[in-house]
Order: structure tokens, then sequence, then C-alpha cells
């Protein structure tokens, strides 16, 4: 794999992850790098999303799983006896599949991640919670509306306020589970440029199945199959002219 | 076809409109029983004097004394240190088990704990006597330990297995995602538990704390196994105290038919059932607030 060289933000070295005696992920070799979007394409089931959530540890808490391999962010193992995985969590926020919303307001979900981190300065926090909806882009369509309960919210802007939820803590990277799969086109469209402009701030990973999402939003793309990595390259090349031939079979279409 | 369907329909309607009623009416049968056999008392008590008066002594002979204000606030103190003592360790064991526990274990202390809600109150009652009255007399030094405090402790044990497990089925209830959300953005465990899901539960806590309430409030034979039942107006936890229910039970047995204090006894019901009805009205306007803001 000839992939240009950047400076990478995460790593993982013949990552493994088992789900009991179940084998999710093989030996998976991807880096992620700074202020670049990497897109984890595949199909169904291939394990883009074990992958994405070992990478901030959210798998440990489901019970009877084991990862084997490293990953590495900063160059340092996240596994290391001396991480604290909420630190991790802090410095690698997360948006899922399905917007997930607090049953509370917005102000208060956007100001939970400064609170649990004992943040009470009123004024800070607005300053916060403003700025991060301005980042999401959603800050002028709830501007007036900021005590009114999430859940009024359509699907698409629950979603850009999950993710305004994760930069008012201000990780380092974000990471998107299929963010758009629950939301009509026009939000897709909107979260899709968002994280083009996140970009430039965040090092951002994010599974799509999706294909033209990938091809719009990556700079790079890992392509996933049976919890194996079968090609990861610069997004145009993966795009163009792959290397594999299920990698061709798969983003011309003929399965998946 | 489509008959048979509608009459069917029609049927089962009916049948649930039937028990609906007939629920209302065996309410307001019992609220009127009640009321009718309790107002005779007012003929020759007012009730300001029944309510805010500390002595209750219906047989003197020189002058009967109908105040039932030292049993109002003898069943507040002994109702409200019960749920003192069962709320926060009820909300801690239901999260414990939602939360932290094994499956395992889970699943076999929650069926434990379900059984303990059916023990019967004569023999909470016994263990007031034998078990926590020493325990409690020892501790602080006092003569006999069959005072609120033993009450306290007694109803708290009776109405925790309600609070925990109606607590842990709504903390299960809260949807998982919530969890995660909370986790992504580096919130340890416990902020999560408490900061989201007890916060996303709390309608199912506060309905699991007043069913306990109620169950506290309305007790009877172990408070009056347990509490020394003296008439006087209470001076602190450690005072021996005559809750409304135990009075009503003790004297129910020997009081002669259709006298003042006969009608007396009924009121004190008349005003337990109000107060019951107002614990659980607050409640419903807290729990009905409380949604209303979810959604
Ligand atoms: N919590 C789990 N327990 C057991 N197996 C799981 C769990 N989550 C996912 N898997 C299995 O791991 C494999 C990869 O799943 P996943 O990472 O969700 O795939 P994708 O996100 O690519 O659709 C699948 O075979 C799935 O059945
Ligand atoms: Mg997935």
């Amino acid at each position: 794999m000839n992939v240009e060289t950047g400076i990478a933000k995460i790593e993982t070295r013949d990552l493994d992850f088992y789900y009991g005696p179940t084998r999710a992920l093989k030996r998976v070799n991807v880096s992620c790098y700074k202020n670049r979007v990497t897109a984890i394409i595949g199909p169904s089931g291939c394990g883009k999303s074990t992958f994405i959530r070992t990478l901030n540890r959210m798998n440990d808490v489901i019970p009877g799983t084991r990862v084997e391999g490293t990953i590495l962010l900063d160059g340092k193992d996240v596994h290391a006896p001396d991480v604290d995985v909420v630190e991790l969590r802090r410095r690698v926020g997360m948006v899922f599949q399905k917007p997930n919303p607090f049953p509370k307001s917005i102000f208060d979900n956007i100001a939970y991640g400064l609170r649990i981190n004992g943040m009470k300065d009123k004024r800070k926090l607005e300053e916060v919670v403003v700025r991060s909806l301005r980042g999401a882009a959603l800050w002028e369509e709830v501007k007036d509306r900021l005590d009114e309960n999430a859940f009024a919210l359509s699907g698409g802007q629950q979603q850009r306020l999950c993710i305004a939820r994760a930069l008012a803590v201000e990780p380092e990277v974000i990471l998107f589970d299929e963010p758009c799969s629950a939301i009509d086109p026009i939000a897709t469209a909107k979260v899709e440029d968002l994280i083009e402009t996140l970009e430039k701030s965040y090092t951002v990973v994010i599974v799509t199945h999706n294909m033209q999402q990938a091809a719009r939003v990556s700079d790079y793309t890992a392509f996933m199959m049976l919890g194996e990595l079968v090609e990861f390259d610069v997004t145009e090349k993966i795009f163009t002219n792959p290397v594999n031939k299920l990698t061709e079979e798969y983003i011309t279409g003929r399965f998946g | 076809m489509r008959k048979w369907a509608s009459l069917e329909e029609s049927v089962i309607r009916a049948f649930f409109l039937t028990c609906g009623i007939l629920a209302v009416l065996v309410l307001v049968g019992i609220f009127a029983t009640l009321l009718s056999t309790a107002v005779p008392a007012f003929k020759e008590i007012h009730l300001s004097e029944f309510l805010l008066k500390k002595n209750w002594d219906p047989t003197s002979p020189e002058k009967a004394e109908y105040g039932i204000l030292s049993m109002i606030v003898s069943t507040l103190m002994v109702t409200g240190g019960a749920l003192l003592l069962a709320v926060p360790i009820g909300i801690g064991v239901a999260a414990y088990l939602s939360d932290v526990a094994h499956w395992r274990v889970r699943e076999i202390v929650k069926p434990i704990v379900e059984i303990l809600a059916g023990i019967p109150s004569v023999v909470v009652g016994f263990l007031g006597i034998v078990l926590f009255g020493p325990a409690i007399a020892k501790i602080f030094h006092i003569g006999n330990g069959l005072n609120a405090v033993n009450g306290s402790v007694l109803l708290a044990i009776m109405s925790l297995p309600t609070i925990i497990s109606i607590s842990e089925d709504a903390l299960n209830a809260v949807p998982q995602a919530y969890g995660e959300a909370s986790l992504a953005l580096g919130a340890s465990r416990w902020q999560t538990l408490f900061r989201v899901k007890v916060p996303a539960a709390l309608s199912g806590i506060i309905a699991a704390c007043m069913l306990g309430m109620g169950r506290a409030i309305g007790e009877t034979m172990t408070v009056l196994m347990a509490t020394g039942n003296a008439r006087a107006f209470p001076h602190g936890f450690l005072s021996s105290v005559r809750t409304m229910t135990a009075n009503v039970a003790i004297e129910l047995g020997e009081v002669p038919y259709d006298t003042t204090h006969y009608y007396a006894l009924f009121a004190i019901g008349l005003v337990l059932f109000v107060m019951t009805f107002i614990v659980n009205l607050v409640a419903d306007v807290i729990l009905r607030k409380y949604q209303e803001r979810e959604q």
C-alpha cells in the first residue's frame, strides 16, 4: 500500500477483536491522519462499528469482549495501564448511528460534557454552547430555543446536536458511526458539509455504507470485509483504481 | 366475519368499561361509607379540635378528649423516617442491580427482593420486637426500643422491595443509547448513572417511592407491634408513638357501637384516606410535570 505519509493521529497494528469466541476483527492495520477524514466502508456486519468503537474503547463496556494488537493515539498505546479510559474518550469523541440526545434541554445536552468535568461558570458554559452549536451548523436554527427539550428537534437537527455535544468537550478525534443512516437526504447533506469543515480542526473517522458519501467526504478510505481490512488507500485511488479485486467489485456495486 | 369482529370488539369494550366503572364505584363506595360513618363524630367534636388538639382520651369519665394531632405527627414521623431510610437505600440497590451487578447476581437477587415484599406484616413486627427493639435500646441507651425509630426501620424494610423492584425496572427501561452517549463524552460510570440514567428514570423512581410510601403510611400491624403505642405527643424519634392506624386497630375492637368514640375512629380513617389521597395526587402532579418536560 503506497499511502502518502502524514502525521498518523491514530494507528492500529494487527488489531483483533473478539465477542466471546467470535473474532470480529482480524489483524486490522489502519492509520487515521491528522486533519484528514478517513472513511471505513464495507458490507454490513464486516466489523466497521466494532472497529471504530475500539478506537475510543467503547467496546470495553460489552461484557466478554477482548482486544488484541495495538491502537496508538499520538503514538501511545490506548490500552496501556496508565491510560485513563475516561480521558481517552474525552479526546476521542463519538457520534452514533441513531441520534441519541439526552432527554434534557438543548443547552443541557451540550453543557453535559463540561459539567461532568466540573465546570460551573454559567458564562463560560454559555460561551461553549454557542461555539459548539455554531461549529455544528445548528446555531441559527436553535438560538431562540436553547431551553427546549432536545427531542423537539428533527432527526437531522438532533444528529447535529449530538455533533455539537461532542465538539463541546474539545476532542482531538471525532468518530462517526454511520451518522446519516437515520436522517433524511437534506439533513445528510448538512452533516456531510459539516464533516468537511470539521476536518480543519479535527481528525475524523467515519463509518458509512454509502460509497458516494465516502467518496465525497473522505481523504482516505479503508475497505473491510468479514472483519479483515481488504484495502486502505487514498480515497481517490480506492474509487478509481483499486488494487484488490474485491474492492473493485464492492465499489462498482457487484455485491454489498 | 366483519360482523363478528365488530361484535367481539364491542363486547370487549363493554367488559373493560364495566371493570373501570366498578373500580371507581368501589372507591366511591369506600369513601362514602367512611364519610357517612365519620360525620356523626363531628356533632360533638369540632373539626379544628379534632385535627389540632394533642390529647386523645375518649373514655375519660370527666371530660372525653378527641385530639388526634399526636397520632398524625406520629404517623408522619414513622412514615417520613421510613422514607428517609428506604429511598436512598432503595435507589442505591436498584442502581447496583441494574448497572453494576453481574447479570447472574441480578437474576438471583431480584426475585428474592420481590419475595420480601410478601412477608406478612406480623412477621416484620415480630422482628421489631425481638431484634430491632433490643438493638435500638442498646445503641441509644434507653429502656426499651419500641419507638418511632423502630417503626421507621421496619416500614423501610417493608417498602424497600417495592422501591427497589420498580426503580430497577425504570432504570433498565432507560435506552442504552443515553448511557453510551454519556460514556463517549468522557463521563465516568458513576456520572453516567447519576446524571443520565437516574434522571431519565426519575418518573418511575418517584412512582416507586410513592408506592413504597403508600405501603408505609397505611401499615398497621407492624407499627402496632413495634412503636410502643404511647398516646403522648412524641418528643423525638426515640419516643414511643401511636400512629393513626395503630390507634384505630387498638380501640375499634372494644368501643361501644354508636358512640362518639366509635364515629371518631372512623373519622381517623377518613383523615388517613385523605392523607394518602393527597400523597398520590402530589405524586401524580410531579409525574405529569416531569413527563411533560420529557416530551
Ligand atoms: N455486541 C455484540 N455481541 C456479539 N457479536 C456482535 C456484537 N456486535 C457485533 N457483533 C458481531 O460482530 C460482527 C461485526 O459487527 P459490526 O461491527 O456491527 O458490523 P458493521 O458495523 O460493519 O455492520 C457481526 O458479525 C456482528 O454480528
Ligand atoms: Mg455498524
